[in-house]
Formats: C-alpha cells, structure tokens, sequence
C-alpha cells in the first residue's frame, strides 16, 4: 500500500511532465512548421489588420450581406460563449424564434421555402457556413441592394460552394464570411444605400 | 434519409471493422510484452520511467494489489488535477489571465476527467488555462483512458489464465498503455487534424475587427433592454489538436472549448468529423479481437462485435430517421433534404455536418462512453434524443468506453451465459470457466448499482427546488434533461442535455459523485470477477457447454442487454422523450 502510493507520485509527477507538457508542446512545435496558417486558425488580415477566422462564423446584418444563421452564442456569434440554444422542439421559445424568422424572410423572398437551416441555430453558435440553399434564398434581396443582377450574383455564390469531402462527406455548404468579402471586393457597397456601414468592407482584399 | 447519407454510415463501419484485427493484435501483442516495431524507441523510455518511479516490472499483482494500485493513482492524479485547476493563475500558459477556478466546480471537473467521463459544467475558452487544459486535463485524457484499456487487459487475462492469482502489474501495463498505444496514434492524429484545421498554438486570444459592424439587443443590468454596438469578435486559440485527438482515441469526451466537437476549431471539416468518429470505436472494437486472441478463441471475439455492431446500427438507423424527418412544429421551413442543404431538425447542427453526420457521431459518442458532440442532444427530436440517452443506460457495451464497453460487455455475457445455464438446467460455463454463484453476484452488483444510482439522484432532482431551478426546457424534457444528466455521469460518458444548468453545487456535487460510484463500482466487481475467473481450472468444453460462439449467441446477448436494459429504464423513458414524442405529434408545445 504505501509502496504503490509513493509509486502512484512518482508516476503522476513523471507522466504530467511526459503527456502533459513533453506532448502537447511538441505537438504544437511540430504543427507550427507544418501548418502555420492553420494552427493559428486560418486567420484573415486586411490592411494589417485582423478581421476575422475563415472557419468562424460571424453576424451579418442589413439587406447587403448574406446572413449567417441564427446563433445562440451569445449575442450572437461572440466566440467566447460558444454553444448552441439547447431549445427543445416542443418549446414554445424555438417555436416563436423561428416563426419570427420566418416572418421577416418570406417578406424579402415571397413564395419561396425557407431553407431549414437559415432559421436555426448551429451546435457551436459559431457555423462560418450556410446551405447553397440558404444562400440562394437570399440571393435576390442581395442583388437588390447592391444593384447588380442576379445572374451575375448567382455565379459567384455557386464559385463558393463547397462540395462534399472526397465527394461523398458532410455536406455542400457557403461559407458566408469569405462570400461577403468577395461581394465587397467585385461589387462595393455604393454609398447612401441601405447599409448604415457602406464602405467599411469596399477596399482591399483577403489574404489566403 | 439520403442515400449519401447512408454511405456514410456503411462506409464508417466498414473502416470500424477492417481496424478491428490490426489494433486487436497490436493491443495483445503490447500487453503480452511481445516485439513490437516500436520497441527500439519507446523501450529505453519505458525502463527510465520503472527506475524513476521504482517500478519492479517483474512483478505481478493479484486483483486486489491492482486495484487498489488504480485507486491510489485515481486519487493521487485527481487531487493533482484539482490542485492545478486551483491554482490556475500562478501558473504558466496563462495568456487570458483567467482566474483560479472556484472549489465546486473544480471538484466536480476533476472527478469528471479521472473517471474518464468528462462531464464539463463550465465553458472552456472562459474558464481553462492553456496549462489547466495541457497538464490537467488532455493529461486525465490519457490516463484515465489507459486505466479503463488495461483494466480490460485484466479482465481478458483473468478469463484467459488460469490457476492463478496473478494478473498483471497494474504500473507496467499503464506505463506499456500510454507508450505503445496512446502516445503514436496521438502525435500523427493530431497533426492530421491540424491539417484540416485544428487549431494549435499557445498564443492569446486574437481580436478581429468586424467588416460589419452590427448592433445587438442585450439585458443590461436593470433588466432593460439596450442596443449595443458590435465591431469586434474575440477569437479564442489554444492547443486544441494535442487534446482533441485524446478526447475521442481515448473515449474522454471533454470539450477544449464549450461547443466541444461542433466547434469548428475543433472539428472544421466532414473528414475530421469521420476521423475523429473512427478514433471513438478504433480500441473499443479492436479490443474484443484481443479478448478473442488471448483467450483462444477468435469466434467468440467475433460474436461479441457482431452484438455490437448490430445495436449501433438499430441506434443510428433511428436517429437518423427521426433527425431527417424533422421537426413537424416548425411551420413555413423547408426541411426536405435536396443536393442545395441537409434538411431535417438543424437545430443544434453544423451545415458542414448535416443531418447524418451528426446522427452518427450522435450514435458513436454515446455508444461508446465518449461524450463529446458535434451537435446539440437537448435540441434533438425527442425520438432522436431518445437514442444516446439509451444507449448509455444500456451501459455503453456497443463498443463502448475504451476498455470500460468490454468490461461491461463482459458483464452481460455473464449473465446471458448465466441465464443459458438455467434454461438447460446446467452450470454456466465461459470458456472453459464454470460460472459460480461468486461471478453472477459480482456481474449483478455492477448492473445494479448504475440503476440505483441513475434514477436516485433524477428521483431527487425533479421534485426539489434545487433540482428543478437548473431545468431549461419545460414539459416532459425536462425530465429527460436530469435523467439525463445522471445516466451520462453513471456512464462515464459526460455528453448533456446542456441547457440544464449543471453548474449548481446540487449538480457539481451528485454528477461528482454520480461518477466516481459509477467508475469505480464497475471497476471493482469486475476486477473481482477476473481475479475469481484466474484461480478457476479449466472445464473441457463438453456437448452440454453453451456455445459462446456464433449466432444463437449473438442473439441471446443482444436480447439479455436490452431486457435488463428496458425493465429498467422504460418508465423514465415513457414520461420523458416518448410522451414527449406523443405531445410533439399532436401539436402540443411547451
């Protein structure tokens, strides 16, 4: 007994400095020559200044943007409270969200199914991406609002789409952040539209 | 249900069952102490560690030594875990400066990763350091993953050996765990990882200024609405990937941030979606073809896959089918599912995922004793959320916990043996061992204390203040959140309902404790049981034997798990998800 307790020290003492920093340091030393980029999170700079992840979702608003899904990170998309609304199906409190939601989407989009995923919430709060369908759904009140047509838009939303992973995982999604910024970059929010933040996001580009 | 969909999930358990022979050799061949083409390098490693720690690596111990070697080092890790969580602030790796992490909620985190379940009732971006997360809690990661794989070494020994009291040293066979199995995998995994986007590095939480800037609606502090400017995103960062690929290769389950595996630093693509699914069974279903190579008896090994593998496919067939029907309360959506999106009930889903990539990582967390989630459980449909909350009452056995699925496994091959025996009117007998009135007690004791314990607590919780204060979700799941939140501690698989707020010393306290009885009062039994199975002489297998091969076998397990399972969790199961289901369909909300 009171061998294998002076054992039982000596082996969580040796194991923590072998598994709990030996590991995780060298693994991060090793993925740091490797992939950079991608160990740091795939991070986007503009003008020296950071403006985002590529794999992390941010909130958009206003008729100009495509819209990222709804989040319950949050306000919103604040990536120090990820999660999603852990609502129940059968709770009044997602049923009125989603009618809400609805709501306000019919109204930009009249006639057209709303796609399910643009009116619910992601597990992580924090979802960069959305169907081709929900992008597509929201193709028109883009258009409208940059004043381009919708042919033109439609090819750049189908350029961003992702398809299945070697062709048969997951599924075919937009990521919207990099949508939003090539939209930027081709076609620039003219000033005195109906963005309260036209120009902000007109100039440069992303870096890769 | 797409037909993609269903590929998916073939494909995934095909790459399950071609893994099975090589990691069930590999598993043998390192607890057998043969060659292995490691062994120039982590030999050396190996014997340092004996010195150090002075280790006789001669030396086997009976089944009380060894149990009472994995308690000791339980407790001597766990305090040192929650030392560290204590402690937080002085120590290095600390870029967010986050504080020290308060004294419940650091009990209940440290009882939760020794006992391997991982039940977090905390945020980690916000709570965690980068030393908490590396040295405290991806190191329990390891280790209590190696304490369930070589319990299951033990268990398989003491059916394998015989007239003996000797099973092992306990020190040795964890040491030969960490190294050999563990330690590979984990280098290149993470890695792999990385390259699809995992983040790894130590640096400070890096802050984006918005291309967008928005405003939002918050509750200030006097309750009234405000709207506030949104111009920037904090990113969080960290050293993800090291503890990512342990989470799941070690059935851990515990989340580096709060969203766990629907993170996208976490888990940004389909392809590590499916790798870390692959890592979750890899040794749970390697290891019943070491338990059919030690024991001699390869068939048997089989047979127990085949038990496992059946009850998955049952499990995500339902899940997928109630997940892709979607929610029928959600009116003016378009949930089909089409080449343009997933459909189905996304609440609570990743695009990236859809709707049959989170039903099997669903079904996989939670057969095996996992945990982690790349999808919301309290935002299931209630027949969809029904299925982890099954799977673990059912004890996790379909693959299950790295080590811990055999072991339980073990447990209702006793008793399916056990009941054979009293259809024919002779003594039980498993491989070549007579099952005596000793082993059935044990197996028994195992079964009963996970009952006892997983519907005490819910009995407590609902009818309390101080339980039923945490419930988010009114109506019949509510009751499913605590159930819940008690069958994932007993089970040692620490994935949540997780709207229930957890973070009660109500919670902290009986989920703590919920976890180490359930742990450790698995553990025991069944040490005892392959300590009284070693010193049996073998019985010559005679035309009377029941055969613990082939299909009738397979079958009569299958049917005992879910008798046991059913008798006693039906009730909790009708009040909760299917009533729930019943009110869904007719249109009634809560």
């Amino acid at each position: 007994m009171k061998k294998n307790l002076l054992i039982a020290v000596w082996f969580t003492l040796i194991t923590t400095l072998l598994f709990g920093l030996g590991y995780p340091l060298a693994v991060t030393g090793l993925a740091q020559l490797m992939f950079p980029r991608r160990a740091d999170g795939q991070l986007i700079e503009r003008n020296g200044k950071l403006i985002g992840s590529r794999i992390i979702g941010q909130e958009f608003t206003g008729p100009s943007y495509f819209h990222s899904r709804p989040s319950a990170a949050g306000s919103g998309y604040n990536a120090l409270d990820s999660g999603g609304s852990n609502l129940a199906p059968t709770n009044k409190a997602l049923l009125d969200r989603v009618e809400a939601d609805v709501k306000k989407l019919r109204a930009q989009n009249p006639g057209t199914p709303i796609p399910i995923d643009l009116v619910t919430a992601s597990g992580s709060g924090l979802d960069p991406d959305i169907s081709p369908a929900a992008a597509l759904f929201q193709l028109p009140r883009v258009a409208r609002a940059r004043g381009i047509s919708e042919h033109a838009l439609r090819a750049l939303v189908e350029k961003h789409i992702t398809g299945k992973q070697f062709g048969f995982l997951g599924d075919a999604r937009v990521n919207v952040l990099e949508l939003n910024l090539a939209l930027n970059r081709l076609y620039p929010i003219r000033s005195g539209s109906a963005n309260g933040f036209a120009g902000v996001g007109a100039a440069g580009s992303s870096k890769r | 249900m797409t037909v993609n969909g269903w590929l998916q999930i073939l494909v995934f358990l095909f790459v399950v069952f071609l893994l099975a022979k090589p990691v069930g050799i590999f598993l043998a061949r390192v607890f057998n102490h043969n060659k292995t083409y490691l062994d120039p390098v982590l030999r050396p490693l190996e014997k340092v560690i004996y010195r150090l720690t002075g280790v006789d690596e001669k030396r086997e111990m009976r089944w009380t030594e060894y149990a009472i070697a994995m308690l000791l080092f339980s407790g001597v890790s766990m305090t040192l875990l929650y030392l560290i969580e204590r402690m937080q602030k002085w120590l290095p790796f600390n870029p967010q400066k986050l504080p020290n992490v308060p004294p419940f909620l650091a009990f209940g985190t440290a009882a939760s990763f020794t006992t391997n379940t991982n039940w977090q009732a905390y945020a980690g971006e916000t709570t965690m350091s980068y030393f908490t997360q590396m040295a405290g809690l991806a190191y329990h990661n390891f280790t209590s993953a190696a304490t369930g794989i070589v319990l299951a070494i033990v268990v398989i020994r003491g059916i394998a050996r015989h007239e003996t009291e000797h099973l092992g040293n306990f020190w040795v066979d964890m040491t030969r765990c960490l190294l050999w199995v563990l330690l590979p995998v984990c280098l290149v995994g993470s890695l792999v990882l990385v390259s699809q986007g995992v983040i790894q590095n130590l640096n400070s939480y890096a802050t984006a200024h918005l291309i967008a800037p928005h405003s939002v609606q918050v509750t200030g502090a006097n309750g009234k609405m405000t709207s506030k400017e949104v111009t920037r995103q904090v990113i969080p960062q960290g050293p993800v990937a090291s503890q990512e690929v342990i989470k799941e290769f070690g059935t851990n389950g515990g989340g580096f941030f709060n969203a766990n595996s629907a993170h996208p630093f976490e888990n940004p693509t389909p392809f590590t979606n499916f790798l870390e699914m692959v890592l979750i069974f890899a040794i749970p279903s390697g290891l019943t073809y070491t338990l059919g190579r030690m024991t001699g008896s390869q068939r048997h090994g089989w047979a127990i896959w085949a038990a496992m593998a059946f009850l998955f496919l049952v499990g995500v067939s339902t899940v997928y089918w109630a997940e892709a029907r979607g929610n029928p309360l959600l009116v003016g959506t378009d949930q089909r599912a089409s080449a343009l999106q997933p459909g189905g009930n996304m609440e609570g889903k990743e695009v990236r995922f859809g709707i049959a990539d989170s039903s099997l990582f669903t079904t996989v967390t939670t057969d095996a004793s996992c945990g982690a989630v790349n999808s919301m459980f309290d935002s299931y449909t209630p027949i969809g959320g029904m299925v982890p909350l099954v799977n673990i009452m059912l004890g996790e056995v379909v693959f299950g916990g790295v080590g811990a699925g055999l072991i339980g496994m073990v447990v209702f091959v006793i008793l399916a043996v056990f009941i054979a025996g009293l259809m024919v009117g002779r003594t039980p007998e498993y491989l070549g061992k007579k099952i005596e009135a000793y082993d059935v007690k044990m197996a028994m004791l195992a079964i009963l204390i996970l009952t006892f314990i997983t519907l005490g607590f819910p009995a407590i919780s609902v009818v309390q203040p101080f339980g039923t204060s945490s419930i988010s979700n009114p109506g019949p799941h509510g009751l499913t959140q605590v159930v819940y939140a008690y069958v994932s501690s007993a089970g040692n698989n620490g994935s949540a309902f997780a709207g229930l707020n957890a973070n009660t010393p109500w919670y902290n306290i009986t989920t703590g404790l919920t976890q180490l009885l359930g742990r450790f009062f698995m553990i025991i039994p069944v040490l005892a049981i392959a300590g009284s199975l070693a010193k049996k002489k073998i019985v010559p297998e005679s035309s009377g034997t029941f055969p613990v091969t082939g299909p009738l076998f397979t079958v009569l397990l299958v049917s005992t798990i879910l008798i046991v399972g059913a008798l006693t969790f039906f009730p909790a199961l009708s009040l909760g998800p299917i009533l729930e289901h019943l009110m869904m369909m007719a249109g009634k909300t809560f």
